[in-house]
């Protein structure tokens, strides 16, 4: 059994984006403040700290989930990928980045990253989806500038449909 | 947006959490997919000396069945569960209300158990539990129980757990013979706690008389809730009398009254969308009791 | 202590509010700082935050400006002297005249709810102040107007060079809110000057919720004077704007945004406008997507459709007979805005071409026939953009105006420069937000010197120290393609021509022979004679000597330009307020469903003319996006505060932002009428259907519902109760009372109320004198720690409540009034703790029912505040009943067991329970 103290700082180590990296954090530290603050990684945003609004969403155990809900504690040993880690090593936009780009699925940025990260695990489950279920997906999201609109159509895109 | 400082323990086995519930009692709080207490947490609404957090306990992501009976591990994740064939066709009523379930990205971690220790008025999982008659089984230091679902929510976020307690396991009742079921909700955005949830199982005798019918409501009063519906037993399986018990319930629920739905218009849906799934499980039961 | 080094911010009301950025002795509205904690890191500061303890003397509150508008209503700023600190009647031609002659008036009054965009990414700033010489410098996403700068020194006391604002180069979504963090920026100054270090801010969901900035709710009414055939005579708008608090600058310049286009898309030339600003304690509302033109369009749009219905003609005609004609243009509005240019109804026409209208009017025949509530609704609109200053001096008499020195225009700047190795630069001071600005920036850039968009790189940071701006700059009124890219434009057009004499006297021809094409310049029609672009600019560092003669070494080109329209408003209250003019006209068909209230938008279409399209896939997104807040506002949305102004939507589960299967099919239609006011012929736009869909959706539901009677948001139960002809009133939302008179000290309001009764196994005097018994309180009070009798009717207690885990311990007060013993007794009572603090007061009767049995009735009402308000509303009215369950269980039960004890009076418990008993 583990137990850290409140204000114990316990080493946490975690594969990134297929990189091992390593920080401290007290039991209370959120893994999006781990991830930023800690690990300097401000790719994954944070929006709500309450587990609504999705742009903290990244992949953790090949699962897509909230990061805001997680304690940093909490994901020693797993395997994450955030947004950092879909385009190519050279600066490359993967599919759906470029997707996203050519059809105008950003205008702030700031909920992309979640949405990115959901939909690229959303595509693994399901890689044919309708546009209602990618609006259903996109349910977890909230994006305030697009009117979502584009990003379905670049998440559909994606698909290869 | 920053919780409370807490120690963090993650035990491996049931002994260990049990050792951990001795210690900190009802100081601790108990973390599987956090979707609700991690947001209670980061708003210093719950504020836990500990916090245990079980998603290392193995032995509690298991399925298993009986003959009459899918127990699912209280760290089943909801998404997971939805994919599950055997527990889907089993728990036919199950398969129906997960969809209804939260997100995407909040099903992949959230558990059935944690849905069910949450005790949200208006939330699928519980709903669905009470309407099937199910149980909940609970365990503690001193020993293991059994508590059926209808007595084990009490209220608003609050159950019949007590403070030194894990659940362990949800007892999901298999489909029947010549049983059907149905389950609808009305919700202001996709995804919401539903403003009204109902959820009917219904059996149909041989002479297309109800032989049993259970109706639950979730999201009306501050649990989830199932109708006496004793006085409609031997009534002709029809859409009149599904629109009657709709009726009769409606009157007599007890509705809470939020920012988005006062008491009358929650009777409303209690009537139309109770009338709806009532008559959906009315007329596929008695197809299928036709078929058998 | 912060407040001693912080002046008052002024605004362009002249009335006594001194408007700190944080509060001195009075709290007006929850939400306003009371006290700022510095620490390591935002974990410690939230620990250090619950370690203040803020003893409040309560007053009466209210979130409901015709509340706070009565005689007799608290009020907020004792030196104004009344809650509406602004009042201002304008009136263009005869509108009394007109209203005198008119065939038709139609009349409608409602309450438009306050709503926001809620930008995904919050207020986030660094301030420090560094000394020799003295000069605060911030970093942060605030998105101008940067004539708030001038607010901020002078909040500050120093010079404007003195105050180093540095823009973020990108901003994770704004629409209006980064506007009203400037207050924020002043405390922020003011705390690092104190500290003498650094400070940051992220504002965290609660907090920006509660405390940032939303539209303005209002309660407006309008009058349409009509001539038997439907034209449009006169108007007459009456606007009565919730402001929140404070008059935070910008306003009142939402009531003004739109007033010198206060005709639409209309001839009309005799309107009046009557505007009242009120005070109310809530949280001061400022710029929001479409900036007043929602509440606008909801009068002019949701009239222009009430007088279709009075005079039997369809909508789309009514409107159609009333646009101002192609023609007309540039047309002079009767309020002074001079409208560019535009042809509304070509754009109607292709509105309705794309709806296939009467297609649509058929359906709804058919589904009517069918019983079915099926309504169709539109709104035509102009979209002002690029702002000038001087109308918010509306707000001003031009006697004022006149003592306060001349204000015009809006100026819009930019630089376009070229290093010695040739690389071009951009800088614009747009501070966008997502809106592309960079994309057609370099794209307009790129075409004006023959190069490509990737070749040239637009800097967006802002840096009030270095870079070219003015007080117009930032990102607002949509304002970019307005003004913005006209003097970037105008930049790259004087490096352009530069490179041009460069490049003719080197091949030897006239300047005007020479193009910019693919990096070179060329000689037009000889391709081969040509020299690269980089070149010749790199010659401008290299050897200015070689330059032609006369000619300015370098190329650093910086265009500063007010758009030669926007003049000061004229000693008639008229100005143009706006340089460019753009057209929405929006579609709306929806079927309500009379069983649950569902609406289900059927067929939505909206088409505009933007001018020039600088780039169609921007253009695009802000369609969409603008069209998302637009439903957001009609269906979803709402800042609810309850009857004491608690805030009740301080998380994203009560503030129900819009999401994606939420939002209907949409089919957009262009037509384009040129700008004759800008170089490249765009238009401003982004707000579209922000402003319009509101109203389409709004008049749609009243066509189903055959009422003009209808309010926003349209929710599911309003829906149905509208529907079914139920009446509706949402739980602990504010609707008038509170605040409206001067009430016994104590009494309450409340948000919460209930009633209920219990028959007791007792005696009336029994019951009486063991309920006010300070031990039984002590032990039938569920997590009663600690009574204390203060004097005969007045009690203090220490209560610990927890539901679920969610645990508090508050303090509480209770006074016990009007007490007639053995029969009935009134309690008034206050509380608080760390998850919020409440007041109310219930009234508790005893009847004799037989021997040994009483029937208890009880009544109360609470008002219910903090953070469990803001995040738990869900939750209070459920919780309120379960602890009033737990107590008289547990009285009943005591009542059973101990037999009479004969001390004295006390009873508090029910509303200690409620008050302070969130959790």
């Amino acid at each position: 059994m583990l137990r850290i103290k409140p204000d114990q700082k316990q080493r946490v180590t975690l594969t990134v984006n297929g990189k091992l990296v390593s920080g401290y954090a007290q039991p209370r530290l959120l893994l999006t403040d781990f991830l930023r603050h800690e690990m300097g990684m401000y790719g994954t945003h944070v929006g709500c700290e309450h587990g609504v609004c999705g742009a903290c969403t990244i992949i953790i155990d090949d699962v897509a989930t909230r990061s805001c809900l997680r304690y940093a504690v909490q994901c020693d040993g797993l395997e994450l990928r955030t947004v950092e880690g879909l385009a190519e090593p050279d600066g490359k936009l993967n599919t759906l980045q470029k997707a996203f780009n050519e059809n105008g699925a950003l205008q702030c940025g700031f909920c992309t990253a979640g949405i990115l990260m959901s939909a690229t695990k959303f595509l693994q489950d399901n890689p044919k989806p309708d546009r209602d279920e990618i609006k259903e997906m996109l349910s977890g999201h909230i994006c305030r500038c697009t009117g979502y609109e584009q990003i379905v159509r670049a998440i559909f895109q994606a698909s290869g449909q | 947006m920053k919780p409370v400082a807490f120690e963090y323990c993650r035990p491996d086995t049931l002994e260990e959490v049990m050792e951990l519930l001795t210690e900190f009692g009802g100081d601790a709080s108990i973390i599987s997919g956090g979707v609700s207490l991690g947001a209670m947490l980061n708003m210093r609404l719950v504020r836990p000396k500990a916090l245990i957090d079980i998603n290392h306990v193995l032995e509690l992501g298991n399925v298993e069945f009986d003959d009459a009976t899918a127990i699912t591990g209280a760290l089943v994740r909801q998404a997971a569960a939805q994919k599950m064939t055997s527990l889907m066709s089993g728990v036919p009523l199950l398969a129906m209300s997960l969809p209804w379930v939260g997100h995407y990205q909040t099903k992949s971690r959230g558990t059935l158990g944690g849905s069910v220790a949450h005790a949200d008025p208006s939330a699928e999982i519980p709903l669905t539990l009470v309407t099937l008659g199910g149980s909940v089984t609970l365990r503690s230091p001193s020993g293991v129980r059994e508590v059926a679902a209808r007595d084990f929510f009490h209220g608003l976020l609050t159950t019949d757990r007590r403070p030194d307690e894990l659940i362990t396991a949800l007892n999901w009742p298999l489909r029947r013979a010549s049983t059907a079921y149905a389950f609808e909700e009305i919700a202001q955005r996709h995804g919401d706690f539903a403003i009204t949830a109902v959820a009917a199982e219904a059996t149909v005798a041989i002479d297309g008389t109800l032989a049993n019918v259970s109706f639950g409501l979730g999201g009306v009063e501050d649990h989830p809730i199932v109708a006496d519906t004793a006085e409609f037993i031997g009534r002709p399986a029809t859409r009149d009398t599904a629109k009657e018990i709709a009726e009769v319930v409606a009157d007599i629920v007890d509705p809470m009254v939020d920012l988005q739905a006062n008491a009358d218009y929650r009777r409303q849906l209690v009537r139309v969308l109770g009338s709806r799934v009532l008559s959906s499980a009315f007329n596929e039961a008695s197809a299928v009791r036709e078929a058998a | 202590m912060v407040a001693e080094t912080i002046s008052p911010i002024p605004s362009a009301v002249r009335v006594p509010i001194k408007f700190y950025p944080i509060a001195l002795d009075r709290v007006r509205y929850v939400g306003e700082p009371i006290a700022v904690v510095i620490a390591e890191d935002r974990y410690v500061a939230e620990d250090a935050l619950e370690l203040i303890s803020v003893d409040y003397e309560a007053l009466p509150a209210t979130a409901d400006p015709e509340a706070a508008m009565a005689d007799n209503a608290t009020l907020l700023h004792e030196d104004v002297g009344s809650n509406v600190v602004h009042h201002r009647t304008f009136q263009y031609g005869d509108p009394d005249g007109a209203f005198e002659r008119a065939d038709r008036v139609v009349k409608l009054d409602w309450r438009y709810p306050r709503y926001a965009s809620t930008p995904m990414e919050t207020y986030g700033m660094v301030a420090n102040f560094e000394k020799q010489p003295d000069r605060y410098t911030i970093w942060s996403n605030f998105q101008g107007p940067f004539i708030l700068h001038a607010l901020m020194t002078g909040a500050l006391g120093v010079p404007g060079n003195r105050l180093r604002l540095i823009t973020s180069p990108h901003s994770g979504g704004s629409f209006g809110i980064k506007q009203a963090m400037f207050p924020y920026m002043v405390l922020l100054a003011a705390c690092s000057r104190l500290l003498g270090c650094p400070v940051k801010w992220i504002e965290d969901r609660l907090e920006h919720l509660t405390a940032s900035s939303t539209g303005a709710d209002r309660a407006d009414g309008v009058e349409a004077a009509f001539s038997k055939d439907g034209e449009l005579l006169a108007l007459k708008f009456n606007n009565i704007v919730n402001v929140g608090a404070f008059v935070r600058a910008p306003e009142p310049a939402s009531v003004y945004r739109m007033h010198s286009a206060s005709n639409g898309c209309y001839r009309v030339r005799d309107i009046a406008v009557e505007n009242r600003l009120v005070v109310t304690n809530t949280t001061p509302i400022g710029l929001n997507r479409g900036y007043g033109g929602p509440q606008f369009y909801y009068a002019l749009e949701r009239v222009m459709d009430a007088g279709a219905k009075a005079l039997a003609i369809d909508p789309a005609e009514i409107r159609r007979r009333n646009f101002i004609q192609p023609e007309q243009f540039p047309y002079k509005a009767p309020a002074g805005a001079t409208y560019d240019s535009g042809n509304y109804e070509t754009g109607l026409k292709k509105a309705l071409d794309l709806a296939a209208y009467d297609a649509l009017k058929e359906a709804r025949e058919e589904a009517r026939a069918e019983g079915k509530l099926f309504g169709i609704g539109m709104a035509a609109g102009i979209e002002p953009s690029g702002s000038n200053m001087a109308y918010v001096t509306l707000a001003q008499t031009p006697e004022e105006r006149a003592k306060a020195g001349g204000r015009s225009g809006g100026l819009g700047t930019a630089t376009v420069s070229v290093d010695p190795s040739g690389s071009v630069t951009v800088k614009t001071v747009s501070t966008p937000a997502g809106q592309g600005h960079q994309t057609v920036a370099a794209q307009v850039v790129a075409d004006a010197l023959g190069l490509r968009p990737d070749q040239i790189d637009v800097i967006t940071e802002v840096d009030t120290l270095t870079s070219a701006w003015s007080l117009a700059s930032g990102n607002y009124a949509n304002r970019f393609s307005a003004v913005v890219i006209g003097a970037i434009a105008n930049a790259a057009e004087k490096v352009a021509t530069k490179i041009k004499l460069i490049a003719a006297e080197n091949l030897e021809v006239a300047p005007e022979d020479i193009e910019l094409v693919g990096g070179n310049a060329q000689v037009v029609g000889v391709p081969e004679k040509a020299l690269p672009v980089r070149r010749l600019a790199a010659q401008t560092h290299w050897h200015p000597a070689g330059l032609p003669e006369q000619m300015e070494p370098g190329l650093f080109e910086t265009t500063i330009m007010n758009p030669e329209m926007l003049d000061a408003p004229d000693d008639q209250d008229r100005v143009a307020s706006a340089v460019t003019f753009g057209y929405v006209f929006d579609l709306a068909a929806v079927e309500i469903h009379k069983d649950t209230g569902k609406i289900e938008v059927v067929k939505y279409v909206s088409v505009h003319d933007v001018g020039n399209v600088l780039n169609e896939i921007v253009v695009e997104g802000q369609i969409y996006g603008g069209f998302a807040h637009g439903i957001a506002g009609a269906l979803l949305e709402e800042f609810v505060y309850d009857a004491g102004a608690n805030p009740q939507a301080g998380t994203f589960a009560d503030y129900l932002c819009i999401t994606a299967p939420e939002i209907p099919d949409l089919t957009i239609g262009h037509f384009n009428t040129p700008s004759p006011h800008n170089t490249l012929g765009a238009k401003g736009m982004g707000d579209g259907s922000s402003m319009l869909a509101p109203t389409a959706i709004a008049n749609a539901a009243a066509d189903a519902l055959d009422t003009f009677d209808v309010n926003l948001p349209l929710t599911l139960n309003k829906n149905w109760s509208a529907a079914n002809g139920r009446p509706y009133e949402r739980a602990g939302a504010a609707k008038a009372k509170v605040g409206d008179g001067p009430r016994e000290e104590g009494a309450v309001e409340g948000g919460l109320k209930g009633e209920g009764t219990v028959e007791l196994s007792a005696s009336p005097i029994e019951v009486w004198e063991l309920l006010l018994d300070p031990d039984t309180l002590a032990a039938v009070v569920p997590g009663c720690e600690e009574l204390t009798q203060l004097s005969d009717d007045s009690f203090s207690a220490e209560v610990k409540i927890g539901v679920a885990g969610i645990k508090g311990v508050y303090s509480a007060r209770i006074d016990l009034r009007d007490k007639i013993e053995g029969e009935s007794v009134r309690l008034v009572g206050k509380a608080s703790g760390g998850l919020g603090f409440g007041q109310g007061e219930g009234v508790v009767e005893l009847e004799h029912i037989s021997e040994n049995r009483t029937r208890l009735s009880y009544s109360y009402s609470a008002n219910v505040g903090g953070k469990v308000a803001a995040v738990g509303q869900r939750m209070l009215g459920t919780v309120t009943k379960l602890l009033i369950g737990q107590f008289f269980r547990g009285f009943d039960k005591r009542l059973r067991n101990v037999n009479g004890n004969s001390r004295r009076v006390s009873i508090g418990a029910i509303l200690k329970r409620l008050f302070q008993g969130r959790y």
